[in-house]
């Protein structure tokens, strides 16, 4: 099915480019992929037109598995993942494939209880509770973290996301490193055979359920969480400290994360005192050699901007800008492709 | 020839069969197309599903495991899901929409039916994620807190409703459904129901029948296949209803018998999980989830089909 689907696409790309080249010459470089990045990637291109209005991006949000499989089949100019893609997806490619980290996010822990008082959870409390063993906010488990708060005799209700995404990949990912039995039981993937509550779809879907229904408990992501003003709790790190998810904590989870050269890493449970535990970062698919010497010229143009000025921008869209270090390696790498 | 230059050459002679020929070839071309469109698409899900169809066979109908992580994948909660949700639907809205129809065609002031006829037009044209929203944060909390507790406390005897109550559930979807195939199963059983000759009715009259029995004998029985068919439409589309559905159902694989219980339809499950499946094996399942669903839809329509056969009713009179 897929490769005859990436032919239509080719077609249709074909096409739109067609009709673009009639315009006075502008360069189109397609990408298509995460859903997660999608504001900041829009903004990116929307500010780059300005810095070189010669090149034009089209960003198809398709989801991180539509992104992999049509960086493989080379549809698309970039590709983008919310998680790294697997070893066995990797060997199809024709070529190098670069994974470039672009800017981070977290998920959070929102619930919905009487009187809205302020919780702190550490890893195996939650994973616990995604479980469903831990049924009840009244469980030693959940109060004997939070001796302020009054915890209700009340039943849990688990509500997870219902559709794959990179928030779940970031939640899973998280509860198998601070959980055996979570890792055992269930593991880590864009979406996976949950043992316990109900499915919303979406952020919205998720955060609808958990708003409704007291004693619900979700995760969503910290961008969306503050938008909506939605409350969420201290997550325990791998430090011990209960910490707040913020821009700032998740910049220091990053800094503290151990990232291996091809930087197909995950940030989850990192060391740091400061960190948020429970947060992921975003990838573009790039291959080290581009084929089209004038696109790949382009290409690696956008990507330094992005990661000198682009990067600023994130803040202001609820994303977390990567560290310095780790800009710098990502330029690094960006300055090696070849076109 | 040359004798009668007054002919154009363009036009084709009187009598000509061209326009009955083209027009047949035409015709016939828009109807071979849905043909092949569906042959089409059977085949596209046929070879999506192939890895999917070598790896798990037949069992992966029965089987009750869905499993990401795993890659392990089986489709039979889902199956169970879009029957429930569907033939829930059914029971909700057929019995509504063939009184609606009924009103609308028997007994409604004249002046009312157009106004009444709109409004449920306006229903078809309501985009189902609106459906879906609506059913997030306005049915659903009112059911949680009214009808469902009514209906625990009064017939909480029986399994279909027991259990704890989310709110997000396989009944909140079958509600869902009927309200999104209400305006289809009423405008046709109105179009059924426009279509049976007044000589039934006044017959009917002629021999002292009240209006009630008029309906009963003359109207309703004569219909019933036409009514029949009003709702095996009405199923079609609540086979594949997907988006409303996914966010009032609560998106769990789960057979259960109570209907407060969340579960998971095909089509939901096609949508959620689509574009991020990653591993060629879980894409493979999730088409073969949509061959599945085309199966089912197939059977289900052809049984409808053998049913109605056996039925009496419109065409020749036979009143029973």
């Amino acid at each position: 099915m897929l490769p005859s689907n990436s032919k239509w696409l080719a077609l249709l790309g074909a096409i739109v480019s067609l009709g673009a080249a009639s315009a006075p010459a502008q360069m189109l470089i397609n990408g298509a992929g995460a859903t997660f990045p999608f504001p900041i990637y829009s903004k990116w291109f929307n500010e780059y037109a300005k810095v070189d209005p010669s090149v034009r991006f089209n960003y198809q949000s398709i989801g991180s598995g539509g992104g992999q499989k049509q960086i493989l089949s080379e549809t698309v100019d970039f590709g983008a993942s919310d998680g790294p893609m697997s070893d066995e997806n990797l060997a199809k490619a024709p070529r190098k494939l670069l994974h470039l980290p672009t800017v981070a996010g977290a998920d959070v822990v929102t619930y919905n209880l009487p009187g809205n008082p302020a919780i702190k959870l550490d890893g195996p409390t939650i994973g616990a509770i995604f479980l469903g063993t831990v049924t009840k906010w009244s469980d030693p488990a959940i109060a004997g973290q939070n001796p302020d708060a009054k915890m209700p005799d009340l039943d849990i209700v688990v509500v997870h996301r219902s559709d794959g995404s990179g928030t779940t990949y970031i939640f899973t990912d998280y509860l198998s490193k601070v959980s055996p039995d979570w890792k055992a039981k269930v593991g880590k993937g864009t979406s996976v055979s949950w043992p316990a509550g109900i499915g919303g779809k979406g952020n919205e879907g998720v955060s609808g359920q958990v708003k409704q229904v007291p004693g619900a408990i979700g995760y969503i992501e910290l961008a969306y969480a503050k938008q909506n003003k939605l409350s969420y709790a201290d997550v325990k790190n791998s430090a011990g400290n209960y910490i707040t998810p913020t821009i700032d904590s998740v910049t220091e989870a990053l800094a503290a994360a151990d990232i291996p050269d091809d930087f197909r890493f995950s940030m989850t449970n990192p060391p740091g005192a400061l960190a948020y535990p429970i947060s992921g970062t975003t990838w573009l698919l790039v291959y080290a050699e581009q084929k089209d010497h004038d696109k790949g010229e382009k290409l690696v143009q956008f990507l330094k901007w992005a990661y000198s000025d682009g990067e600023k921008l994130a803040p202001g869209l609820d994303y977390a800008p990567l560290p310095d270090a780790l800009v710098k390696r990502a330029l690094e790498r960006v300055q090696s492709i070849k076109y | 020839m040359s004798s009668v230059p007054s002919i154009s050459p363009v036009l084709p002679a009187p009598g000509s069969r061209v326009p009955d020929i083209a027009f047949k070839w035409v015709a016939g071309l828009a109807a071979a197309m849905i043909v092949v469109l569906i042959v089409l698409v059977g085949w596209q899900l046929y070879a999506g599903s192939r890895l999917s169809l070598a790896k798990f066979g037949p069992g992966f109908l029965w089987s009750s495991e869905w499993d990401p992580v795993q890659d392990k994948y089986g489709a039979l909660p889902f199956i169970f899901g879009t029957l429930v949700s569907s033939l829930l639907g059914l029971l909700i809205a057929v019995p509504l929409g063939v009184a609606t129809a009924l009103f609308l065609t028997e007994l409604a002031p004249l002046r009312l039916r157009q106004p009444i006829i709109m409004a449920i037009e306006m229903l078809a044209a309501v985009p189902s994620v609106i459906f879906g929203l609506w059913g997030i944060f306005i049915l659903i909390p009112w059911l949680r807190d009214h009808l469902f507790v009514w209906l625990k406390h009064n017939l909480g005897f029986l399994p279909l409703f027991q259990g704890p109550i989310y709110g997000v559930s396989m009944l909140a979807a079958g509600i869902i459904i009927a309200i999104m195939i209400l305006p289809i199963v009423t405008s046709i059983s109105r179009e059924i129901l426009r279509s049976v000759p007044n000589l039934q009715r006044e017959a009917a009259y002629a021999l002292g029948a009240t209006r009630w029995e008029v309906l009963k004998i003359a109207v309703l029985s004569y219909a019933r296949r036409g009514l029949f068919g009003a709702a095996i439409l009405g199923l079609g589309r609540a086979l594949g209803e997907t988006m409303a559905v996914t966010m009032v159902i609560g998106n769990r694989p789960v057979i259960s018998a109570s209907l407060f219980a969340p579960g998971y339809t095909l089509a939901s499950v096609i949508a959620n999980e689509f574009t991020e499946a990653t591993t060629e094996l879980y894409l493979s399942s999730l088409f073969e989830l949509g061959l599945v669903l085309l199966v089912v839809a197939i059977l289900v329509n052809a049984a409808a089909q053998l049913m109605v056969r056996g039925m009496t009713g419109s065409g020749p009179i036979k009143v029973s």
